[in-house]
């Protein structure tokens, strides 16, 4: 108690954008609200009533007034639409070289994976200046996270991807909260973001214990689930091969077709009938509960890794 | 001192006695009245949740009770002042009471049905009741699956049948209002002779009729899900929880209309009494209702811009949300032109007229940050959202209820409130109601999610103060209430036009006889003509 803090911080690119916005809004709102205000002070006094038996002239209504007190706010509010729509839209439009980590929100806590294999629950260590991507999935019920300070949220949905990007301006230790409410331990499922500067960032990834990165932890999973026994890279299996799969685009026995993104891949893994390759059997087993949906995206990225040429990929590990 | 007369003319409350001639009862002002009671009782429970809620967040870490205790507060609190005070507030008592009244009319078009209305929305708030005391129910007001469907351990299935049952009641009232305004008006009475008030409730009872029954399919829905696991909404059978917030908010955006429209039906009359004007531009706000009840179908998708909705449908909401702000804008403004040379009186109705204005113009004005996309983003789901729909809820509509009560109490009762306690309730909720929810804005835009029972510490200054304030405005509420009940034994009898008000519910007696009128009134003006009335304004103050 004592502190009285009126704005937060501005810790990434989209914070001044948003509040430049919102000051121009609230320009708006101040100024309407002395106007109205202002107008029923001014006409409650000036023409108070001062005998019983007083009877005002008639008034007719004005079109010109009308009109131009239905203009004005429509012109003013179509600014606010656009404005806010075009940050929205650079929200929703990651960049390509972002940084990318996976997210997986339970009742109450965050759990956070890293390309490298680092993990971290509750918290999340990002490099400051960077786009930083996060493709996120519940195991439960609907999650948000939020960043006040980075001004931006997106909810976490059970059975499906949502992404969230942000690029941090300034380093230091920022709240995350479960925006979304989620149950008894709502308010407890908060974490903390650390912006690190990129070579504490590099020291940091470095340290604690070493696990494999994402894509091998799939790979081991791959071959636990026993996907590989149908899944041949050869294309001689009873299954489509996924090497060079991400990104690429399916033909269904439907007719149509399916950029293989993360949904996609995800959705075959739980739901394999959903979507079926055009020229293959509907024979693969739902793994439904036999994955977790941090398994799920271990398997995600371990497809991701299988690249167009299985050589280079390897090579690049 | 009664005069005799007073006391021998026959009324609608003494023409008969007993229990049964209530609970029976036909008449649609008695109907009127049984809400009354009815809602003044969920208000309190609503209330007294509310205030646990404001004393808990008086320390960031939570002591008080539970987090599931906590979160069991928000939720009913919710439900009680939504479903079971705000949505039949004015529509259920004072149109109820009024709307045949001021057509000209003896009752509604169906007296029983409307006596049913009251007997589901007892029977709905009993089962509400049922849940909150056999253990309550944590799922927000909001029943987000999958939580709602299959993770909440709490009395869901009951409060959803409560919800139910009370939303046919809602039903069946506008289908009333809308037969008893296109067949039960008196002679001259044209559409464009009708009060605002009127047009304000048939356009919500436009939005009863077509949207509750929207929300009864979502909750047989959501029942099924919970008890038969069909999969509509639970991913892990091929469902999907986003589709359940597009249903729930397809009808409770416009239920917010249901709550906000004839609070401006109510400010329109009472705009124009204590101005002694017609209301300025009167087929304007006329249409402007009719425009927020269409356009308010067209504007769910708000409430879901971080949902995973499309990019695209984000935009189109955010677009038509403005679009749906517009006429109430051209209310505003035409309520403060109707005041440019007027006779103004500061009678209490008129102060609570003067407190919907601000406070709705502030729950107004925030409403374009909230469906503002970029901004949005960054306030949804944290207390800037709460501050601006209560903003609109409470400053709005309650102001107008209040508002609404003061003005026809006299016809309601015969009996004449205290003027100077009621204006310092009028003024009590207004400081109030802003201690209360201005900070909560400033919370809203550093970040604070809703629902949240332990905080970060750095935010206990400003909830502090909010709980300051809700103290205040408990009192300001329970004021009326103290003084309301004295009226009936001490009040000033009331003349049948105490205002010097144009519309036909004060051409007859105060209390009116049992069939309103003693002969069907002939309309020869239009609403708000001040040349017809004679100035027998009674001294008050």
């Amino acid at each position: 108690m004592g502190k009285l803090p009126l704005f937060p911080e501005q810790a990434s690119t989209f914070a001044p954008d948003v509040d430049h916005l919102l000051f121009f809004l609230l320009a708006v709102a101040a100024f309407f609200t002395l106007l109205i205000f202002g107008a029923i002070f001014y006409f409650a006094i000036r023409y108070r009533r001062r005998s019983h038996q007083e009877l005002p002239a008639v008034q007719h209504g004005a079109m010109t007034l009308e009109i131009l007190w239905t203009a004005i706010p429509f012109a003013l509010t179509m600014v606010m639409f656009l404005w806010g729509a075009s940050i929205y839209f650079r929200e929703a439009r990651p960049p390509a070289d972002a940084l990318q980590i996976y997210v997986v929100g339970k009742q109450w806590m965050w759990k956070m994976q890293h390309m490298e294999g680092k993990r971290e629950i509750n918290e999340l260590h990002i490099p400051l200046g960077r786009a930083v991507k996060l493709t996120m999935t519940s195991e439960d019920v609907v999650h948000n996270f939020f960043v006040p300070a980075f001004r931006t949220k997106q909810d976490v949905v059970p059975g499906k991807y949502s992404t969230i990007w942000f690029q941090p301006t300034k380093a230091g230790k920022y709240h995350l909260f479960c925006a979304a409410y989620c149950g008894t331990r709502h308010s407890a499922m908060t974490g903390w973001i650390y912006v690190m500067e990129p070579r504490d960032y590099a020291n940091w990834m470095r340290g604690g214990e070493s696990t494999g990165s994402l894509a091998d932890d799939g790979a081991k999973l791959f071959q636990d689930l026993a996907c590989a026994n149908c899944h041949k890279a050869d294309n001689h299996g009873r299954c489509p091969s996924l090497v060079g799969l991400f990104g690429s685009t399916v033909k269904l026995t439907t007719g149509g077709t399916v950029t293989a993104d993360e949904a996609y891949i995800r959705e075959s893994i739980l739901q394999p009938n959903a979507k079926i390759v055009a020229g293959y059997a509907p024979v693969m087993p739902t793994f439904q509960g036999l994955v977790t949906e941090e398994g799920v995206l271990q398997l995600v990225e371990y497809i991701k890794s299988l690249g167009p040429r299985p050589a280079v990929a390897e090579g690049a590990r | 001192m009664i005069p005799a007369a007073a006391v021998e003319r026959e009324n609608y409350l003494n023409a008969s006695y007993g229990l049964k001639s209530w609970l029976l009862t036909k008449d649609h002002k008695r109907i009127g009245l049984l809400y009354l009671f009815t809602i003044t009782l969920f208000f309190f429970i609503g209330g007294a949740m509310a205030t646990m809620i404001r004393v808990e967040l008086l320390t960031p870490q939570g002591g008080m009770v539970s987090s599931e205790t906590y979160n069991k507060l928000f939720t009913m609190h919710g439900v009680a002042m939504i479903f079971f005070f705000l949505i039949p507030s004015i529509p259920a008592v004072l149109g109820n009471f009024f709307l045949p009244m001021m057509i000209g009319a003896r009752d509604l078009a169906f007296p029983r049905l409307n006596l049913l209305s009251w007997y589901l929305l007892v029977i709905g708030g009993l089962f509400a009741l049922f849940a909150m005391l056999a253990g309550g129910v944590d799922t927000g007001w909001t029943f987000y699956t999958p939580y709602s469907t299959t993770y909440s351990n709490s009395w869901v299935i009951a409060t959803a049948l409560g919800i139910f049952v009370a939303g046919f009641s809602s039903i069946l009232t506008g289908l009333n209002f809308i037969v008893t305004v296109h067949r039960m008006r008196a002679p001259g009475m044209t559409w464009f002779r009708l009060p605002l008030f009127v047009w304000a409730h048939y356009a919500t009872a436009l939005i009863q009729v077509l949207g509750t029954p929207v929300l009864a399919v979502t909750i047989v829905l959501l029942l099924c899900e919970r008890l038969l696991h069909i999969g509509i909404f639970d991913p892990a059978l091929g469902g999907d929880p986003v589709l359940f917030q597009h249903m729930f908010w397809f009808y409770s955006h416009p239920a917010v209309y249901i709550m906000v429209l004839p609070a401006m039906g109510v400010i329109s009359e009472l705009i124009s009494t204590f101005s002694r004007k017609a209301i300025f531009g009167y087929k304007i706000v006329a249409f402007s209702s009719v425009a927020i009840a269409v356009l308010g179908f067209l504007v769910w998708g708000h409430h879901m811009f971080v949902s995973t909705q499309s990019l695209y449908a984000g935009m189109v909401f955010s677009f038509l949300s403005y679009c749906v702000a517009i006429p109430s804008a051209i209310k505003v403004f035409n309520w403060t032109a109707t005041l440019y040379k007027g006779s103004i009186s500061y009678a209490t109705p008129m102060l609570y007229a003067f407190g919907f204005i601000g406070l709705f113009t502030i729950g107004g004005l925030t409403g374009l940050f909230v469906a503002c996309l970029g901004i949005d983003v960054h306030v949804t789901d944290t207390y800037f959202v709460v501050a601006h729909f209560h903003y609109i809820m409470v400053g709005g509509a309650i102001m107008a209820y209040l508002g609404g009560l003061h003005y026809w109490w006299p016809k309601m009762t015969g009996r004449m409130y205290p003027e100077t306690w009621a204006r310092l309730s009028a003024g009590i909720i207004f400081l109030g109601f802003n201690l209360t929810f201005f900070p909560q804005f400033i919370l809203g835009y550093l970040g604070m999610p809703r629902r949240y029972h332990v905080y970060p510490p750095e935010f206990q200054v400003l909830n502090v103060m909010s709980t300051a304030g809700a103290s205040v405005l408990a009192v300001g509420y329970l004021m009326p209430m103290v003084y309301f009940i004295w009226s009936l034994r001490y009040g000033k009898v009331a003349p049948a036009n105490p205002w010097g008000a144009t519309g036909l519910e004060w051409k007859t007696a105060s209390p009116p006889p049992l069939h309103n009128f003693d002969e069907t009134p002939i309309v020869t003006h239009a609403a708000y003509d001040y040349s017809t009335v004679p100035g027998e304004v009674i001294d008050f103050g």
